[in-house]
């Protein structure tokens, strides 16, 4: 099978479809434009609600797409339209011809210092979801660990569901991910004092309620249902955090060690570059449109090209494979009917 | 506490600022609270900078007062600021600058308004003219003073007899800033470092040679809040809330706090007697209060202006211990003597606050 | 000196100065007690909340938040008719609940 079929992105979405081409028998071309595979989980540490090492959903995927073409810190340089196919440019010169291009693109995750109000990147001890994970990983932050770890605190919603930072969407994964987070913690500080800043709960995953019902009763964890408004920091350099706990009605105030920021997902850069090139639409929500968000969520409405995973907004790691999954199949039925 | 973190912050909330010939507008109050703080502004831009500021005896309130106590619409509000732009107009200015901040959050208010709503625009000029028979172009540009001193304030470092340095340690003075509320809460991208994280202030400072204090409270209000304050039976969280800041800034012992806002200095300083009186408590070294000072008065200070020329005897908090840190030279027989020598009287001293 | 106006007390909950012992006491006995997601169920059917400001939830909030004296005078509206128990959809036992709380800060209240 001669058929080229492009995926951009190298993420858990590029490497399921591609695992799953190659089962199928063709020899797909990943283009990732970092120098490794598994896009941001491979920065994870473990995923809920099992608590499965993220790293071993990144080995095998990378083990069961070895086979494709894969270009590392390969970027797309233009794209141009040809009669019934696309010819891709990539930044180290290889030019390829292809009429199938899979998108999994993926996000980007939400820059936590736009909202200047939390003080990332000016209060030492405020720090965003992944810098926890990636201390999780490696144990390399001074931030972390290296102070009391009486209390801690997250602020859900960071960047998501909020129509000043112009992102309104809920990037769905943050709320049990805060929960993870915070249980893991407390399994490492069990004397410290936990706190959620929650808006809502959306517990809406398998086994998530569960999740939450155990942060509560076995872990103690503090869920405060207000939205942080400001963040200062005080004189020995731990964190003050202003809320209002909605439930009684009463502002809130709390002093932190530590401030973890649940960055939600935004539409990746990367995706509106080559929807630009493409000549493909982005929805409201500023991530890229499918030709119906029902029944055609991985089909583009552009002829070729597809999608998988988060480029089309905020996605769980589960969810994000199974699209993957059905954008292979779906390319696979694609090339069957060229071939006719 | 970052540095650079703020430094990237201040670098995105920039403006640009016209150099010279700008239409001034004083504030109804400062000059009752704090005779010196305008009169040096000209002062220094006129007379020390060479720069071109007009001012004309026609211009009144403009109207902030009234509209923040809401007592007066915002059409009265819009009608008042017409005029002042009528003013503007008639002297052959297009920049214009506001001594009070609350008037500069009510002209970009208002501009801003207009901008979103045109036909309003359009119905104030009709009701100025049909009240006074003027008309008006909407300034090119409009300022806060502060924003002027900080944008000359290297200049005013080049030829400052004083830095802000504590003589007999050496070490940078502690300064607080605080920043009016209307400065850049409503429009965060018209003050210079955002609001936030506002940088006029803490510009000025770092260029005489002080540190700026970073508290927990730095972002709340003064307390003065205008109902909070005009409505007595308010005026207990007036009184509340700058209590909260004194306590916030305590652990850090700063010498002084700097204020852009014509009523946060004046809180600041007072409420330190009220709470001193209530409370027994004073917030400076051995029994004084913390000095409070405008932009301009400290400007004038480390320009080397006498403090009794510049109106420093009538703050609550004695400023004599702040004067003594910087090594300015005073006179304390001559404290309550006004310009040519003029008896001011000897205000009553207080019981529990030290003011002398 | 008298102003005719004072420092007014703040409203503001200080997480940093709240004494949960009794609480951790409770939620010794009564780990259920962190199941409480603020449903309102359990006010919405007590048939003391609308006569007497009766309201579990707050209860559970207030005795977080060291609003004991407030959750206490609640609790002496409670008739321990058992509904909010039927209603819990965390299956919290809050008749059982309610008996701990009254146990475990009676004293105070006195």
């Amino acid at each position: 099978m001669k058929e080229n079929i492009v995926i951009i992105g190298g993420g858990i979405a590029g490497l399921e479809a591609a695992a799953q081409l190659l089962d199928l028998g063709y020899k797909p071309i990943i283009i990732e434009k970092n120098d490794h595979l598994g896009g941001h989980v491979a920065d994870w540490n473990k995923l809920f609600p099992d608590m499965t090492p993220a790293n071993d959903v990144v080995s095998s995927l990378v083990a069961r797409a070895a086979d494709a073409n894969i270009f590392l810190n390969t970027e797309i340089s233009f794209v141009n339209r040809l009669n019934d196919s696309y010819n891709i440019m990539l930044s180290n010169g290889i030019s390829i011809i292809t009429r199938i291009i899979l998108l999994a693109t993926g996000f980007s995750l939400f820059d936590a210092s736009r909202k200047e109000e939390y003080g990332y990147g000016v209060y030492d001890q405020v720090i965003t979801n992944k810098d926890l994970e990636h201390w999780f990983n490696t144990g390399d932050d001074p931030r972390i660990g290296d102070c009391a770890m009486n209390a801690v605190g997250f602020v859900h919603c960071v960047g998501s569901r909020d129509e000043k930072a112009r992102n309104s969407q809920c990037s769905k994964v943050c709320c049990i991910t805060a929960v993870k987070q915070a249980i893991e913690l407390k399994q490492m500080f069990p004397e410290s004092m936990v706190y959620c800043f929650y808006m809502d709960l959306r517990m809406f995953g398998k086994k998530f309620e569960d999740f939450y019902i155990s942060a509560q009763r076995d872990y103690g964890i503090r869920f405060i249902r207000g939205r942080v408004s400001e963040v200062s920091e005080n004189i020995d350099g731990r964190v003050i955090v202003k809320a209002e706990d909605t439930l009684s009605g009463k502002p809130v105030k709390v002093t932190l060690d530590l401030l973890v920021l649940m960055a939600g997902m935004v539409c990746s850069p990367d995706s509106t570059k080559v929807a630009n090139m493409t000549s493909l639409p982005l929805d409201s929500d500023g991530f890229l449109k499918s030709r119906d968000n029902i029944a055609d969520i991985i089909d583009s409405p552009r002829e070729g090209i597809f999608y998988a995973g988060a480029c089309t907004g905020p996605k769980t790691v589960p969810e994000t494979l199974a699209e993957a999954r059905a954008a292979s199949l779906k390319i696979h039925l694609y090339i069957k009917g060229l071939e006719k | 506490m970052i540095y650079q973190g703020k430094k990237k912050i201040w670098a995105d909330y920039q403006k640009e600022i016209p150099d010279n010939h700008w239409f001034y507008v004083r504030s109804c109050i400062r000059q009752n609270f704090f005779p010196g703080a305008e009169k040096m502004f000209l002062e220094i831009c006129k007379g020390l900078l060479k720069k071109d500021f007009y001012e004309t005896e026609h211009h009144t309130t403009c109207g902030g007062i009234a509209y923040h106590c809401d007592t007066i619409p915002q059409e009265t509000v819009m009608t008042i600021v017409a005029r002042q732009f009528a003013l503007m107009t008639e002297a052959g200015y297009e920049n214009y600058v506001a001594s009070c901040i609350t008037s500069f959050g009510n002209y970009i208010e208002i501009l801003e308004t207009w901008k979103e709503f045109p036909e309003l625009e359009t119905r104030i000029r009709e009701m100025l003219w049909k009240a006074c028979r003027r008309e008006f172009n909407k300034p090119k540009y409009v300022a806060h003073a502060s924003d002027l001193i900080y944008k000359y304030r290297n200049e005013i470092a080049a030829r400052a007899k004083y830095r802000l340095v504590n003589r007999h340690t050496g070490e940078p003075l502690r300064v607080v800033e605080h920043i009016g509320c209307h400065y850049a809460k409503m429009f965060p991208a018209r003050g210079i470092g955002g609001a936030e994280y506002p940088y006029v202030l803490c510009g000025m400072i770092e260029s005489w040679g002080g540190n700026v204090i970073d508290y927990p409270e730095r972002r709340h209000c003064c307390g003065y809040g205008f109902r909070q304050y005009h409505v007595k039976a308010n005026r207990g969280y007036s009184l509340s809330n700058t209590y909260k800041k004194f306590e916030s800034m305590e652990p850090y012992h700063p010498d002084f706090i700097l204020t852009n806002c014509p009523g946060c200095p004046y809180f600041m300083d007072r409420w330190q007697y009220v709470i001193a009186e209530t409370e027994g408590k004073t917030y400076g070294e051995n029994g004084f209060g913390i000095p409070v000072l405008t932009y301009e008065e400290l400007a004038s200070l480390v320009l080397g202006y006498a403090p009794w020329d510049i109106g420093l005897q009538l703050h609550q908090v004695a400023v004599e211990p702040l004067l003594d840190k910087i090594g300015i030279e005073y006179d304390p027989a001559k404290k309550y003597k006004g310009l040519d020598e003029k008896e001011l009287m000897k205000p009553e001293l207080p019981g529990v606050l030290r003011c002398c | 000196m008298d102003f005719g106006f004072r420092i007014s007390p703040s409203s503001a909950v200080n997480l940093d100065n709240v004494d949960l012992e009794k609480f951790e006491e409770l939620h010794r006995i009564e780990p259920d007690v962190y199941k409480c997601m603020a449903c309102g169920s359990c006010s919405a059917t007590c048939p003391a909340a609308r006569f007497s400001g009766m309201s579990l939830r707050k209860v559970i909030l207030a005795l977080q938040r060291g609003k004991e004296k407030e959750a206490l005078a609640m609790m002496k509206n409670c008739m321990l008719c058992g509904k909010c128990t039927m209603v819990c959809p965390r299956g919290i036992n809050t008749r059982h609940l309610i008996l701990s709380i009254c146990r475990i800060y009676k004293e105070e209240t006195k």
